[in-house]
């Protein structure tokens, strides 16, 4: 066990100086380890190399952090981002220089267009050859700027604790994001006093927390007065633990709720006031409800290209009350005449203080013949399963209990529509970057964070393969996920744009030929390989699936590869302006 | 806008002049940097020297852009975690100056009437050969501008010039 190093001199003082700290002299990377443990670290992800080697000798005998082998960097910032999704602490990466650090980019990005709480350590050249081109030597500081909340590079390690501590804080306080400490070799192995000092204060970082209170009342006044209002519950509500609050006031002032793909599960679906989601993608009714509303009510959303549509026809009658964290976000893409910067859970249980009930009662009755004339589609299946259909039973099977962790496609989309949430972080997606090659290793993180909620992967054939060989992992670890491939045997999403908007010419978007056999694959891995082409097969295969518990299951779902994921806002289009259907 | 005499500012209506305070590192200045080049702001000047303290820096960008761009920059400065405070001066009465060094041709008969120009400009004449004058003038922009717009015609060889730098003002009357 690495246990800290106590000076037997320096106990003896314990009690007698108060000011300074019982310290003891450990080296870098017992540094490193005594603080995960002191901020409450449990899992890591990591993948080791030369300059993080006296990290990884001191994690030998280390049994209180558990550090998970990836097989490839971009893996693991994917799966310390999933364990943070699922389990709101901040996911924890460590990798080794160079290589090791320039992998982790793509889940780095990733995290940080998601605002996810994750802290990564990568390995540097020492101190003194930094700049020379060194082996394995590479700008990590100089490449993650742009993508990180904040970085470090460790240039004495004295100032190690601090900095370590100090990026916990930044990484899960305010707008939470990804932050990268950078620890060149010759600090981890040099000597320095462990304080255990708990208190981090940032002079320059102090994020507002409570809402303005004239601006608060304000919005209570205009959601009391609203004939037609609306709320907008982005990631934040997920983020910031918010959706007790949004769903006490939805419930209370009887205001329908639509949520974007970030903040599915922040208000249950299951609620009479669920309108689902809105944006390119979203249902009929919720976008409806978002162009005709008069008071809209944005909470921890940051208004994406992706949910507005065209910006110009986005709630064109409504005025606009947001509330977010980050005063950045406010005012950004839209006009909004109540600007209330704060943590949505105390802004919005203000808010709910204040606001008296509206009379909804006509507003309600345009939505409900919304909602009864322009319902999502499943469409029955002739031979091949319907992805719809996939989705649905799947939601049926899992009793909408499940964490569903998605790629990038159809899929996604599908499973944002089809799926029903009732609980918040449960839906762990890429929604800014949309990054294939997320789901699967995601997956996994929230397992590790998650270890009885029961974990789906829905994934595509190509996103699959772009992180499929965790799978040793996961087999390793005996990791239960399971994961559903939605088997269209192209890039489902690319086709169907180019089936739309580029005249059916398919270019590079079918896989059919170089597809692997999932059921073999995952075979070789010693996973458990199913494969379903209709809907007998599909309810056999997962009943079977969800009753495995010590190992990865992939579920090869033959789906129709004409199906088209609707409604649609076509790029450029306004949000009422949406697609519902095949002409 | 105020437009007063002596270096303090002169201002088109969407010309700002920001006033950063930071921790003193190089990852802080890159990373301000990176805002404006990673959004498409502009970047007219940018000057970075130490503060009173001399952990933090200030550092003054000068920019342009209307309302809505100016308060994104400013709260996209914000949002980094070394940014202590952001001050937009343009909004407040301030004093501003930059430091230009000229290298101009000199002839023997045009040298005494350069010299007289950049006695008006309150210039220094730093450096002299048979053939060039090299001269000091600082002020703000428009007084750097209005310099270089009268020693030009004399041909005008390189020019080294700082970004603004400025203050707030304490004082209200004019200096
Ligand atoms: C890393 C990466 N490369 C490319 C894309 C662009 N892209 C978006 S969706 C998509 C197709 C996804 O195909 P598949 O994984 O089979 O899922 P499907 O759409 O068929 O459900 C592509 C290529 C992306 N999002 N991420």
């Amino acid at each position: 066990m690495a246990q800290p190093k106590t000076e037997p001199a320096e106990h003896k003082n314990k009690n007698q100086a108060t000011n300074t700290p019982d310290t003891a002299v450990l080296n870098g990377a017992e540094i490193l380890i005594n603080t995960l443990k002191d901020v409450n670290v449990d899992t890591i992800f990591g993948y080791p190399g030369g300059a993080v080697l006296p990290i990884y000798d001191s994690l030998f005998d280390e049994h209180d952090i558990n550090h998970v082998l990836i097989r490839h960097e971009q893996a693991g910032a994917h799966a310390a981002d999933g364990y943070a999704r699922a389990t709101g602490k901040a996911g924890v990466v460590l990798v080794t220089s160079g290589p090791g650090g320039t992998n982790t980019v793509t889940g780095i990005a990733t995290a940080a267009m998601d605002s996810i709480p994750m802290v990564v350590f990568t390995g540097q050249v020492p101190t003194d050859m930094i700049g020379n081109d060194a082996f394995q030597e590479a700008d990590i500081v100089g490449i993650t700027r742009p993508i990180t909340k904040h970085n470090y590079l460790v240039k004495d390690v004295s100032n190690l604790e601090q900095v370590i501590r100090e990026a916990f804080h930044v990484a899960t306080s305010g707008r939470p994001g990804p932050v990268l400490v950078d620890l060149p070799k010759d600090m981890i192995k040099s000597e320095a006093h462990y304080s255990g000092l708990k208190k981090v204060s940032i002079p320059s970082y102090k994020p507002t927390r409570e809402g303005h209170s004239t601006q608060v009342s304000k919005a209570a006044q205009m959601l009391s007065n609203a004939k037609k209002p609306l709320i907008y519950a982005g990631g934040g509500v997920i983020l910031g633990e918010a959706w007790e609050e949004l769903t006490a006031m939805a419930e209370r002032l009887n205001i329908p709720v639509t949520t974007t793909l970030m903040g599915l599960g922040g208000f249950p679906e299951s609620k009479p006031q669920s309108l689902g989601m809105l944006g390119m993608h979203g249902t009929y009714y919720a976008n409806m409800a978002t162009t005709e509303c008069d008071v809209l009510l944005a909470a921890g959303a940051r208004f994406d290209d992706r949910v507005t549509g065209r910006l110009d026809g986005f709630s064109p009658h409504s005025k606009k009350i947001h509330i977010d964290i980050d005063p950045s976000n406010i005012g950004k893409n839209v006009p909004v005449e109540v600007p209330i910067v704060g943590d949505v859970k105390n802004v919005l249980s203000a808010i709910d203080q204040q606001a008296s009930k509206p009379d909804t009662t006509d507003w309600w009755n345009t939505i409900e013949d919304w909602k009864k004339n322009h319902p999502l589609k499943v469409p029955k299946s002739e031979g091949l399963i319907k992805p719809q259909r996939m989705i649905e039973r799947i939601s049926e099977v899992t009793n909408g209990e499940a964490i569903v962790v998605t790629d990038v496609g159809q899929h996604q989309m599908w499973a944002a529509q089809h799926y029903t949430f009732n609980h918040p972080r449960s839906f762990l997606s890429s929604g800014g970057l949309g990054t294939m090659g997320y789901g699967f290793p995601a997956a996994m993180g929230a397992a590790f964070g998650c270890p009885d909620r029961p974990i789906v992967c829905i994934t595509g054939d190509g996103g699959f393969q772009m992180t499929a060989y965790e799978l040793a992992t996961a087999v390793e670890y005996e990791v239960p996920v399971k994961i559903a491939i939605m088997n269209n045997e192209c890039l489902g999403m690319v086709r169907q744009w180019q089936e739309l908007f580029y005249n059916k010419r398919y270019s590079h978007s079918i896989l059919k030929k170089g597809n692997p056999d999932f059921v073999k694959l995952a075979e070789s891995y010693g996973a458990v390989g199913y494969r379903a082409s209709n809907d007998e097969e599909m309810d056999d295969i997962l009943e079977k699936a969800m009753k495995i518990n010590d190992r990865p299951v992939v579920m090869d779902f033959r789906v129709e590869a004409r199906e088209n994921c609707y409604p649609m806002v076509p790029s450029g289009a306004a949000l009422n302006e949406m697609v519902e259907g095949p002409e | 806008m105020t437009v007063s005499k002596n270096g303090i500012s002169s201002q088109t209506s969407d010309r700002h002049t920001l006033s950063v305070l930071v921790s003193y590192n190089l990852n802080a200045l890159s990373r301000i940097i990176g805002i404006f080049s990673g959004k498409g702001f502009h970047i007219d000047s940018i000057s970075f020297g130490s503060e009173k303290e001399s952990d933090l820096a200030r550092i003054t960008i000068t920019t342009h852009g209307d309302e809505q761009i100016i308060e994104q920059i400013t709260k996209q400065l914000h949002k980094i975690i070394d940014v202590v405070t952001v001050t937009d001066l343009t909004y407040e009465r301030f004093v501003e100056r930059e430091l230009a060094l000229i290298k101009v041709t000199a002839t023997r008969s045009s040298r005494s009437e350069i010299m007289q120009i950049a006695q008006v400009f309150r210039a220094k004449v730093i450096d002299i050969s048979p053939g060039k004058l090299s001269i000091e003038v600082t002020g703000n922009r428009d007084k750097i501008n209005a310099f270089i717009g009268m020693l030009d015609p004399f041909g005008i060889d390189e020019i080294s010039r700082t970004g603004s730098v400025a203050l707030k003002r304490e004082f209200e009357g004019s200096v």
